[in-house]
């Protein structure tokens, strides 16, 4: 672990400079937000965005990605072998990543990457790719990340976290990734260490102060799965649900995805695409039978999931991380924070 | 619009109290500024929690299908076209709603007034035409009618047009001289940069069917999109799967669309959905002079059919 003062003015330089070994990625503005996209050209990241609507998590789980092919040319000696698809591994960095985001690869990695199973896709990316993230001065309104678990300054699953300091950045180096990525921009500036952490502790202390957003998920342990599970409360909350994805799809931390076979002349490709445990085709049989066939069903598997299967399960928290991007994202406003509260406090009545 | 919530908890009590509907289906604020969730108020003690105000942009016909007793719904102008639509393709009787009707001066474009801001507005309030929109660094008064959804701009019934109750005096209607300028903008467009427009337009769809979804028109128990025996369409981000989505949907839509606006309020992408849509909107009324959801005895024009065609095609 090391300091680094940044220079603002040396900063497209350096970023600039990290091309040569990294293809990069970062808040970019759109017309449609502003959303983590490759850092083409000379593009650098736009480090005072608010939040951006899509989280990061497709840097390493796209949206629709190929992970094997085959020919169905029956000349061909290999034909319906499916073999895995040519994918860039080489090394990658999201630069101004928020610190909740890269918590949230620390959740997900706890799925794609389990002692039974390494998902090679996921986890390929996953050892590819450095993460700079950039801590929170100024938190929104929707940012609760310190009730789950992260915080505008949380060092979870970053390489380097960076400071902004108005005229510089101060880089604090966590791992080896993340010097090396400090020095394929060549910034070596060393700061003092006891000083840079004094300030830092600032910055976070005055940061989480700033935090107006909470939600209390201190009983949700002691709760038991079929008590929660069968709750009366659980119809009011999905009421106003149009069983839209919005809420998977922003979301850092969720992962579920389908597979589809696509077929174009002789080559068929077999795909990933993000899946949405809102949509009733998710659990969908091919009998026709849906075991969650009701809105009601999927709105409570979807928290449940969230706040209590997974803190059972791996016993490392809540599978949120408080970036708020649902709570804003909604289109009738079904609030995480809220839901979390109701289950919470829920005491069976007898 | 401030005073009409009174009327509306006033009759809305009254039908609960009575037994005369199982439950009354409307807005409750939200937990963030300029949000309002959609809920149904079964018991009298939750009358407090109706709301009605600008931001009430959702479309409440989305609600009332599937429900086997009475219920009482809120209605603004649009909303109570796609009553009358859900009437005429029978997905509920008429006899089994209530509808309090709001005489609508339109909802606010939340889109426009967050891009006014820096950072996320924590306090939005509105009292007649003056909007009051705070955020951490600044505050700002606006005019309501300078922020108001294009299809709200464009509207042409903010009056309900089917009703039990009103919850409000009747407003002025607008008579428009052009009421689709944006559609002529496309129209003039050359085939290229037509098609360049279509494509920008969905780039960053992310294919949640949140457009869909809060559309009361997008009924079908199983959509194109999600059959899988036979699959129609590809479900990934490839952009002719993505464009087929839209431009199948807006056809489905065709004479039956209301522009409620309901698409774009819900789409986390602040995608423009009704370019799709008013299109269609536009030629039916030219061909047909057909707006849909005006008469409850009348069939939308793509599912008719009469003897008296004047096209032979179809004889």
């Amino acid at each position: 672990m090391r300091f680094i003062t940044i220079d603002k003015k040396n900063w497209a330089k350096g970023i600039g400079k990290s091309r040569e070994t990294y293809r990069l990625f970062g808040p970019v503005k759109d017309k449609n937000g502003c959303l983590i996209k490759p850092l083409e050209n000379d593009t650098l990241p736009d480090m005072t965005y608010p939040d951006t609507v899509m989280s990061a998590k497709s840097v390493l789980f796209p949206q629709t990605e190929k992970m094997l092919f085959t020919s169905l040319d029956e000349s061909q000696k290999d034909h319906h072998i499916m073999k895995r698809t040519a994918t860039d591994y080489t090394p990658r960095a999201v630069v101004g990543i928020r610190p909740y985001d890269a918590k949230a690869m620390e959740l997900v990695k706890l799925n794609f990457d389990t002692v039974d199973y390494r998902d090679p896709y996921w986890c390929d990316a996953y050892d590819a790719t450095t993460f700079i993230g950039l801590g929170i001065n100024t938190p929104g309104p929707f940012d609760f990340s310190t009730s789950a678990g992260s915080g505008p300054f949380g060092e979870d699953g970053l390489d380097v976290l960076l400071a902004d300091l108005d005229d510089t950045y101060l880089a604090k180096v966590l791992t080896d990734k993340g010097d090396a990525f400090i020095d394929a921009c060549g910034f070596y500036t060393t700061a003092d260490e006891t000083e840079s952490q004094m300030l830092l502790d600032i910055l976070r202390k005055q940061a989480e102060k700033n935090i107006v957003s909470h939600m209390d998920t201190t009983r949700l342990k002691e709760k038991t799965i079929l008590e929660l599970y069968e709750a009366p409360f659980w119809e009011d909350i999905s009421f106003s649900c149009i069983n839209c994805g919005t809420c998977t799809f922003v979301c850092p931390t969720c992962w579920c995805f389908d597979i589809q076979d696509e077929t174009k002349q002789n080559i068929s490709d077999r795909i990933r695409n993000w899946d949405t445990c809102m949509s009733p085709l998710f659990t969908m049989h091919s009998t026709g039978h849906n075991p969650r066939g009701t809105k009601t069903q999927r709105v409570r598997q979807r928290f449940m999931h969230k706040l209590k299967y997974f803190l059972d399960k791996y016993d490392q928290g809540i599978m949120c991380v408080g970036c708020g991007r649902c709570v804003k994202s909604c289109p009738v406003n079904i609030d995480i924070r809220e839901v979390c509260n109701i289950m919470n406090s829920y005491e069976k009545q007898d | 619009m401030n005073t009409c919530i009174n009327k509306i908890r006033e009759l809305s009590f009254e039908l609960l109290d009575k037994g005369e509907v199982e439950k009354v289906i409307g807005f409750a604020n939200g937990t963030i500024p300029m949000a309002t969730s959609p809920i149904a108020i079964t018991s009298t003690k939750d009358i407090e929690t109706l709301v009605f105000n600008s931001t009430c942009g959702l479309n409440l016909a989305n609600y009332i299908r599937q429900h086997k007793g009475k219920i009482a719904v809120i209605a603004k102008g649009c909303d109570t076209r796609n009553i009358v639509t859900h009437i005429v393709e029978n997905q509920v009787q008429r006899d089994q709603l209530y509808i309090i009707g709001v005489p609508c001066n339109g909802m606010i474009d939340k889109t426009k007034i967050a891009s006014l801001f820096e950072d996320d507005i924590i306090e939005f309030s509105e009292d007649g035409n003056a909007l009051t929109v705070k955020s951490a660094l600044k505050e700002e008064t606006l005019n309501k009618t300078d922020y108001l959804r294009q299809n709200c701009r464009l509207c042409l019934h903010k009056n309900p047009v089917i009703y039990d109750a009103l919850a409000a005096d009747l407003v002025e209607e607008q008579t428009l001289e052009s009421p689709y300028p944006d559609v002529k903008k496309i129209e003039a467009m050359t085939p290229d940069t037509k098609w360049q427009h279509f494509q920008d337009l969905t780039k960053n769809c992310i294919r949640c069917y949140a457009c869909r979804n809060a559309c009361p028109l997008c009924y079908c128990p199983t959509c194109f999109v999600d059959e899988s025996g036979p699959q129609w369409v590809g479900k990934g981000q490839n952009t002719t799967d993505v464009n087929t989505f839209h431009f199948l949907r807006a056809f489905h839509c065709a004479g039956r669309c209301t522009d409620c606006g309901a698409c774009v309020e819900a789409c986390p992408m602040d995608i423009n959905v009704r370019d799709f849509t008013r299109k269609l909107n536009k030629d039916v009324f030219d061909l047909f002079g057909w707006e849909a959801g005006l008469d409850i005895t009348k069939r939308p024009p793509l599912d008719a059919y009469s003897p008296d065609d004047p096209d032979d095609f179809i004889k």
